[in-house]
């Protein structure tokens, strides 16, 4: 049976990061166990195409009005790692307001709410495995992690791949975003070659002329090897 | 293009934005047979404290031990099926509850079936990445030569096997706790 690799040393965040204070009473304190992947891991969720609605891809277009803020077009491929697409895979994502506000009763951040956006979109990946969302530029945001800490603007992203072992939810990145080099988040990655991947990429090819910048953010899941044991 | 993996980030405090609209707690819809069961449990952090803002997927084979895939799920949904797949976020107490069918044994590596089990992604605020764990059905003899459970130490086996509850039938309760004594185990997936 192929199995998927195990993502290269330090590209995973570490659980324990103590920078980000909520990692320490929720991280798991005992190793992880080890285990050769299963048909368990090897299988996932399928979901029909019709679980998304047509224009859930696009943010702009969900209430009467349009909201406030810089429109963008982000897209993408998702692929693994030996560069091969991975066609329809559910892809989720949300972000906050222009204003940096979510619309979420747990976010008392003092900025204005949108009547207009509620951050919140899906849509599946194609046969080439490319994906597109139109959306607002989220905000950044202050949070209590520890004094003055800002959030760097950021748009998260849940993906599911073919199987239960390509999960994934991550957080895209703006280039040039100077809040980025103070992010316990996004620093809790150990390489930086690594960290970088979840910086999308200002795209002309995407930028549409009079209606909206293009961002282009490329998602990596884990190959798949022909061995049968890899440790 | 190819390259390495893109790293997880965490689903912060606001994943409800994105997840909510496929929340699924009852997995039982078009099922076909089996046994119906509702499991309930609480998240709990390092200090005892119920985890709020938490999540868990589920995925698991049918009561015939068959995971729903493309090339075995009919050409169009009938209704909202789910073929094996739940979402369920914790309450403001921390807990969770899901009502699902008990999976057959599935084919494990070494040619031996698989207890029966449920695979369990946890996603919450403060973990930098998911976590990976399994639940494991009470009193089953399949324990025994399940080869995951037997890579687990044995004293902390019973952190990956709900247990009945004498006065409710069909039943079960699993807690998760993240840290300290009773540690779940969770699974480098």
């Amino acid at each position: 049976m192929l199995r998927y690799r195990r993502p290269s040393p330090g590209t995973e965040p570490e659980l324990l990061h103590p920078p980000y204070a909520s990692s320490i009473k929720r991280a798991p304190t005992r190793a992880l166990v080890q285990f050769p992947h299963t048909l368990s891991e090897t299988t996932g969720p399928f979901f029909y195409k019709e679980i998304v609605p047509p224009k859930a891809f696009d943010l702009t277009r969900q209430h009467k009005g349009e909201p406030l803020g810089e429109r963008i077009v982000v897209s993408g491929r998702l692929v693994d790692e030996d560069g091969r697409p991975v066609p329809h895979s559910l892809v989720e994502i949300w972000q906050a307001n222009a204003a940096g506000r979510y619309l979420h009763k747990a976010d008392q951040h003092d900025a204005p709410l949108d009547p207009n956006f509620t951050g919140m979109g899906q849509t599946f990946t194609d046969d080439e495995g490319r994906y597109r969302f139109v959306t607002i530029r989220p905000g950044a945001y202050p949070w209590r992690n520890h004094y003055n800490a800002w959030r760097p603007q950021h748009i998260h992203f849940s993906v599911f791949g073919p199987a239960f072992a390509t999960r994934l939810v991550t957080q895209m990145y703006f280039p040039g975003d100077p809040l980025l080099e103070f992010d316990p988040i996004y620093n809790s990655v150990p390489v930086e070659s690594a960290r970088k991947r979840l910086i999308s990429v200002f795209d002309w090819a995407t930028t549409t002329p009079e209606i909206a910048l293009g961002f282009r953010f490329d998602i990596v899941l884990r190959g798949r090897n022909a061995t049968p044991m890899e440790r | 293009m190819s390259g390495e993996t893109t790293p997880s980030q965490t689903v912060g405090p606001y994943f409800s934005i994105g997840f909510g609209w496929l929340n699924r707690s009852d997995l039982t819809h078009g099922a076909s047979g089996g046994e119906q069961i509702t499991i309930r449990g609480r998240i709990l952090d390092g200090e005892d404290q119920p985890v709020p803002d938490a999540c868990l997927e589920l995925w698991q084979a049918d009561a015939q031990g068959k995971y729903a895939q493309p090339e075995n799920v009919p050409e169009k949904s009938p209704d909202q099926n789910f073929f094996g797949f739940g979402r369920i976020p914790t309450n403001e107490r921390g807990e969770f509850s899901f009502t699902t069918i008990k999976p057959g044994s599935v084919p494990g590596p070494d040619g031996h079936p698989q207890a029966p089990h449920i695979q369990i992604t946890v996603f919450m605020r403060g973990l930098l990445r998911r976590l990976v764990t399994r639940l494991y059905f009470p009193d089953d003899p399949a324990h025994a030569t399940d080869h995951v459970l037997n890579l687990v130490p044995a004293d902390r086996r019973a952190t990956l096997i709900a247990r009945p509850l004498p006065e409710e039938p069909h039943t079960l309760e699993w807690n998760i706790r993240l840290q300290g004594e009773g540690e779940t185990v969770f699974f480098d997936c």
